[in-house]
């Protein structure tokens, strides 16, 4: 995954967060007692963590590990 | 009393691990007292850099705003800020693990001061961090004597609560440094994290399970809105993704990313940090919410009462203000379990949302980090005195902040939630451009830093200004302060300013960022040198 294709599921989430389909309504209540639009940013949140692990995996900055440790004056 | 007696078993247990993390320490060691020596495991990491966040504001504050507002809180703040944090984390947090770890930084003032080679505008960047986290540790206060008050059944008045958790937090903050507030934070937040839960099945219990109190809710017309975002605008919705933007500027959210032992522990922070904001925020804000339908609750009930009588046009300012007082539902989880579950567990449940009021310490710290290494130490006190008067006077910074925290805190009339999004939230969001020129952008300049720093102060003053000087307005309506063209530009509203129905945060951060590019701009001739420029941004430096 490049960087440009992590910035996109990013913004792709962050539109998501905006989500005027559930805005005026309170049913189906999931579960029998979450409003739909509280499940859904439940739901988003989940999703979130999906996408940061993507990003953990794909775009990890693993350059500057090394590079510090090589310098660094603490000790482990 | 016994709740009572619970929580103060729990505030002696916080400041023993203090003692117990002071004793462990090296104690004239800056670095291990400031940083716990830049040690700190995977685990404590990220609960402790979890429960940093975690406080009176995301538990007492949440589920207050949820009780006046609905189910739209979560939205606000909980599931914006599960893609932006971690993301900032991952991009901005891990770049500030790295150069602390390669050039000693203790501090992002410090940073800045390297990147822009600067002296007096990093001090002027002190001033303005030091004046914004201020609201924050006063939250916390209000947080500790709410609690306190509420565990009590009212012997521990409002005041003497918020001194006695400021006393508690300074104790252990004074003593342990950043490894007693990691050690701290850490049991805090495993220990809301597993109590929490059994406070929501509790209460589920106790009010018949949750899907009569929805229905009842959803049936009045008078409450269906909480359950839906009808009477919220989707500007305004939107507006609040700004705010996440302020987690990564905090001074304490950068001390903090610099004490982790290895760069891999931020891999399961960024991951789990949106689960972990789901467990915290999705059961508060829940439970504010059906606290409306609570009204067995006698306290609640008049909660409910002086929200109808708050409005009436009729009302005047200091009606409304009184009012408002009884209205605001920061203690409404409180409430909840004190009417719903067993006294033992809501002791145990009562000290546990004292464990997330808590969470100031780790903005203390890092005030007293800031001031001792930003200001103490770049003056020539470290080199004149030493680390060991270094640390002694970071101390005595603690126990001065704290004072005035909750000197300010006992007058503050606003619910937690709006002191936070107001001041501290919105003025660090838009000093988050700071940190993105520094570290992406190599044509940024001092100027340009300047110029966004000082911006910031004057918008929060503003914002200051037009809540002090202009009235509230009924809870639903606003009051137009600047209009132009044919429309409102600035408006009062019963939590704030709004600024084009955005919050303030918005142009607050959109002209910072323009502030940093043109003046950066402007002043390409102060632009850092070479050599600083390639210990930044050549061969993969960051």
């Amino acid at each position: 995954m490049s960087a440009i294709a992590a910035a996109c599921l990013v913004a792709v989430l962050y539109v998501l967060h905006q989500d005027v389909w559930f805005w005026d309504t309170a049913r189906p209540f999931v579960f029998g007692f979450l409003p739909i639009g509280l499940f859904y940013h439940a739901a988003f949140t989940v999703a979130c963590s999906v996408l940061m692990w993507l990003l953990v995996r794909y775009i990890w900055p693993a350059h500057l590990e090394p590079a510090s440790e090589q310098r660094a004056p603490f000790p482990e | 009393m016994i709740p009572a007696a619970v929580v103060f078993a729990y505030l002696a247990t916080a400041l023993y691990l203090g003692i117990f993390a002071f004793r462990r320490s090296r104690q004239s060691d800056a670095e291990d007292y400031f940083l716990a020596g830049r040690s700190l495991g995977p685990a404590v990491f990220l609960l402790s850099l979890f429960g940093t966040n975690m406080t009176a504001f995301s538990i007492l504050g949440a589920s207050g705003h949820a009780f006046a507002n609905g189910i739209v809180t979560f939205g606000l703040m909980a599931s914006a800020s599960a893609l932006i944090i971690p993301v900032s984390l991952l991009t901005i947090g891990t770049r500030l693990w790295a150069l602390g770890r390669r050039n000693g930084f203790m501090t992002p003032v410090q940073m800045f001061r390297d990147r822009w080679e600067c002296g007096h505008i990093g001090t002027v960047i002190f001033v303005v961090q030091a004046a914004l986290l201020v609201p924050y540790i006063i939250i916390a206060v209000k947080g500790g004597g709410t609690t306190l008050e509420a565990v009590s059944g009212g012997i521990v008045p409002y005041w003497l609560g918020g001194a006695i958790v400021s006393l508690v937090v300074m104790g252990y903050v004074f003593f342990g440094g950043m490894r007693g507030t990691a050690w701290v934070n850490a049991m805090q937040t495993s220990l809301f994290l597993v109590f929490g839960t059994i406070a929501f099945l509790v209460i589920a219990a106790g009010m018949g399970g949750f899907s009569a109190a929805i229905q009842s809710l959803a049936d009045s017309p008078s409450t269906a809105y909480l359950l839906t975002r009808e009477r919220i605008s989707m500007l305004y919705f939107f507006s609040y993704t700004f705010i996440p933007l302020s987690t990564i500027a905090f001074p304490h959210v950068g001390i903090f990313c610099l004490t982790a032992r290895r760069l891999g522990h931020f891999r399961k922070t960024v991951v789990l940090y949106p689960i972990c904001l789901l467990a915290i925020w999705l059961p508060s804000v829940f439970l504010g919410v059906v606290a409306n339908a609570a009204r067995e609750v006698p306290i609640i009930e008049a909660k409910l009462a002086a929200r109808a009588e708050l409005a009436s046009p009729a009302l005047d300012s200091a009606a409304r203000d009184r009012l408002r007082v009884v209205a605001a539902g920061d203690d409404v989880i409180l409430r909840l379990m004190e009417g719903y579950a067993p006294t033992w567990l809501f002791a145990i449940l009562g000290a546990c949302v004292m464990a997330a009021v808590m969470a100031s310490d780790s903005q203390i710290l890092a005030l007293s980090t800031m001031f001792t290494e930003d200001v103490f130490a770049f003056y020539g006190g470290k080199a004149r005195f030493g680390q060991t008067v270094q640390v002694i006077t970071g101390r005595v910074f603690i126990v001065v902040i704290t004072l005035v925290a909750y000197v300010i805190a006992l007058r503050v009339p606003q619910t937690i939630f709006e002191v936070a999004t107001q001041y501290a939230f919105a003025g660090y969001s838009a000093l988050a451009p700071l940190l993105v020129a520094a570290l992406f952008w190599k044509q940024s300049t001092k100027w340009g830093a300047l110029a966004s720093t000082m911006w910031t102060a004057i918008a929060v003053l503003a914002v200051a200004a037009i809540q002090q000087s202009i009235p509230s307005p009924p809870p639903g309506a606003a009051a137009p302060v600047w209009s132009a063209f044919g429309a409102d530009i600035i408006t009062r509203t019963p939590a704030g300013a709004m600024v084009l129905g955005c919050l303030p945060v918005v142009p607050m951060t959109i002209v910072s960022a323009l502030l940093m590019v043109i003046v950066s701009r402007l002043t390409a001739e102060a632009r850092a040198s070479q050599d600083t420029l390639a210990r930044y941004f050549q061969g993969g430096a960051l």
